[in-house]
């Protein structure tokens, strides 16, 4: 029998005493570990508790990224933050700091996480790293705890389904658009435990900005993580960084055998897609935007780990340049990292971006969780492009979830709006 | 050894319509707003008290008590303070006809009994809160209030491995020592 791509990748990095097989444990080598500004205190604390001063397994593998409050806007982030700094200069560990954005997408860009890697950390949409055939597990502080004192996690091997998207998408549809397509057929447990595998023209479609939007909306699928096997264009994307790190490196992407085993295929076609909306009260309450539109839109949020590339902020520029936010909107633009933030300010598009009246943020998750912005009171309606709405999470108010191009048209409108495409 | 059979008075997370509770988000068992939070005890206080109907829960429960919630329980983010928040109130088990990955990981590190019940959707309307569940963690069964019994999953070999010594790190002292 064949096997799936997350067998391949856990039989790569275990010992092969038990066979990687749906059911097993195994203990799973971890090519990197990270914490971030969230539960890295937590993960420090328990270390000094457990390991005393004892070293990491290995500091050139073990990482600090900050970007949940970044800068700290409030004192008990800042403590925590600084506990995690001293704590890591004593270990010789590195940190990207404050300034650096989202640990998830740094990591990309830094050459951390690569096709066929493992990589694990305090951020539950660790699983983006499937957008490059990577495996990310987002984890509790105490399994990072353990993984930076000994290299390794104790891990169920999941079963793996296959998701085929069919079709050639509409062109006023985007990423966003096909993964909640993909969200509204599964559901909030569709996935629930297991890997997916995606397939399908659609797919194979998507640039790795398109590919990190349809991995990271996994969690919301309540999979574990989500690959999409890496097209050409993504192993040299990829390479290119591994070699500023390691200039012989090899970069190879790992695919299926024909004949692997999954629990289940499902087979959408987004020949037909339409702008899509997940309405309050969760991700999968996903509907057409038309049958919503028109409800006045207090704001506007664009950024997060789903949504925050330069490909991202490049489309909402399409749809506003020469135009303006609606007065009674606040509209915010959050890059998800400073690498995309020079991308757009080179390119002209913070330009346009703040010509149309967005606020724009530097670098970092956003709002997410109770971060800077994006954050809602009783009665507001906010357009979001990140990952969850669910009640009281970002406040009181009613949050949306949507692509950027339809937030921007909906910044534009003033009101839920599917745009002129 | 810890002993493998818990008792515990329940409490059945109900929505306002008296429905079970599915996709119980990790930010309504304990919000992001108190993230920065690093100390175990001051984590109990906080939960639930985004889930409606039960932003008071933490004054009501008591130790040893037995939390039952529907689908999907934990969905949501990696944070580990939405298992220890129970800990920190002493609560005995969490029983769910299923959980998030994540969360399902975090409470098998913490040491705290979560028991998968896949039938529970079946036999929803039967538990109440104040009945006494009794739990068989080898084997998975179930007894309400010392009269009916129902087939939950029994925990699996690592789970049960971890929760004998306690934790994720008392385990590895174990299995470093092998």
């Amino acid at each position: 029998m064949g096997q799936t791509i997350i067998q391949k990748i856990f039989a790569a990095h275990s010992d092969g005493s038990v066979p990687v097989e749906p059911g097993n444990v195994i203990w799973l080598g971890l090519d990197a570990r990270t914490a971030r500004d969230f539960a890295g205190p937590n993960v420090v604390r328990n270390y000094r508790r457990h390991y005393g001063d004892a070293p990491v397994a290995d500091r050139t593998k073990t990482f600090f990224t900050f970007d949940l409050v970044v800068p700290p806007s409030n004192i008990p982030y800042a403590i925590n933050q600084q506990i995690c700094r001293t704590w890591a200069g004593e270990q010789g560990i590195t940190v990207y700091d404050v300034n650096a954005g989202i640990g998830s997408h740094v990591a990309l860009e830094e050459g951390l996480a690569y096709p066929g890697s493992t990589f694990v950390g305090t951020d539950s949409h660790l699983n983006i790293m499937g957008a490059v055939g990577a495996f990310g597990q987002g984890m509790g502080d105490k399994d990072i705890t353990f993984a930076f004192r000994t290299g390794k996690t104790w891990i169920e091997v999941p079963e793996t389904m296959r998701v085929v998207v069919r079709g050639q998408m509409p062109a006023n549809c985007t990423a966003r658009d096909l993964t909640l397509a993909v969200l509204r057929r599964l559901g909030s447990r569709g996935a629930l435990g297991r890997a997916i595998e995606f397939y399908g023209e659609a797919v194979e479609a998507l640039g790795l900005a398109g590919r990190i939007t349809l991995a990271s909306q996994v969690t919301e699928m309540g999979g574990i993580i989500g690959f999409v096997p890496p097209s050409a264009e993504v192993l040299a994307w990829t390479q290119a960084r591994v070699r500023r790190r390691q200039p012989q490196a090899e970069v190879r992407g790992v695919y299926a055998d024909p004949d692997a085993a999954y629990c289940e295929t499902v087979t959408l076609d987004v020949s037909g897609l339409e702008p899509l909306i997940a309405c309050p009260p969760s991700p999968a309450n996903v509907k057409p935007v038309r049958e919503v539109a028109g409800r006045r839109v207090d704001s506007v949020f664009i950024g997060s780990c789903t949504n925050g590339r330069f490909e991202d902020f490049a489309a909402v520029a399409e749809v506003v340049r020469g135009k303006h936010v609606a007065p009674h909107v606040m509209a915010t633009v959050v890059p998800a990292t400073r690498r995309v933030y020079a991308q757009m300010l080179k390119a002209g598009v913070l330009e346009t971006l703040f010509e149309a009246g967005f606020i724009i943020s530097n670098p970092g998750c956003g709002g997410c969780a109770s971060g800077h912005l994006g954050m809602t009171g009783e009665g507001q309606v906010n357009i979001s492009t990140s990952n969850r709405n669910f009640p009281g999470k970002q406040g009181p108010g009613e949050t949306y979830l949507a692509s950027p191009v339809t937030a921007a048209w909906c910044a534009l409108a003033g009101e839920i709006y599917g745009g002129e495409r | 050894m810890k002993p493998t059979h818990i008792s515990g008075k329940l409490w059945v997370l109900r929505d306002p319509h008296g429905q079970l509770y599915d996709d119980v988000d990790t930010d309504m068992i304990f919000h992001n707003r108190y993230l920065h939070i690093t100390d175990p005890a001051e984590m109990g206080r906080y939960a639930l008290d985004n889930l409606r109907g039960w932003e008071d829960f933490a004054q009501r429960v008591r130790p040893g008590d037995i939390v039952m919630a529907g689908r999907n329980f934990g969905a949501g983010s990696s944070r580990q303070q939405a298992v220890d928040c129970f800990l920190s109130l002493g609560v005995g088990a969490l029983v769910a006809e299923s959980f998030g990955a994540i969360y399902k990981r975090n409470a098998i590190n913490s040491g705290l009994a979560v028991v998968t019940f896949p039938s529970l959707s079946r036999h929803a309307e039967t538990f109440r809160n104040g009945d006494v569940l009794s739990i068989d963690l080898g084997s998975g069964e179930l007894q309400l209030n010392g009269v009916r019994t129902y087939r939950a999953q029994p925990f699996s070999r690592v789970q049960m491995a971890i929760y004998q010594a306690g934790d994720l790190f008392a385990y590895g002292e174990l299995v470093a020592q092998a």
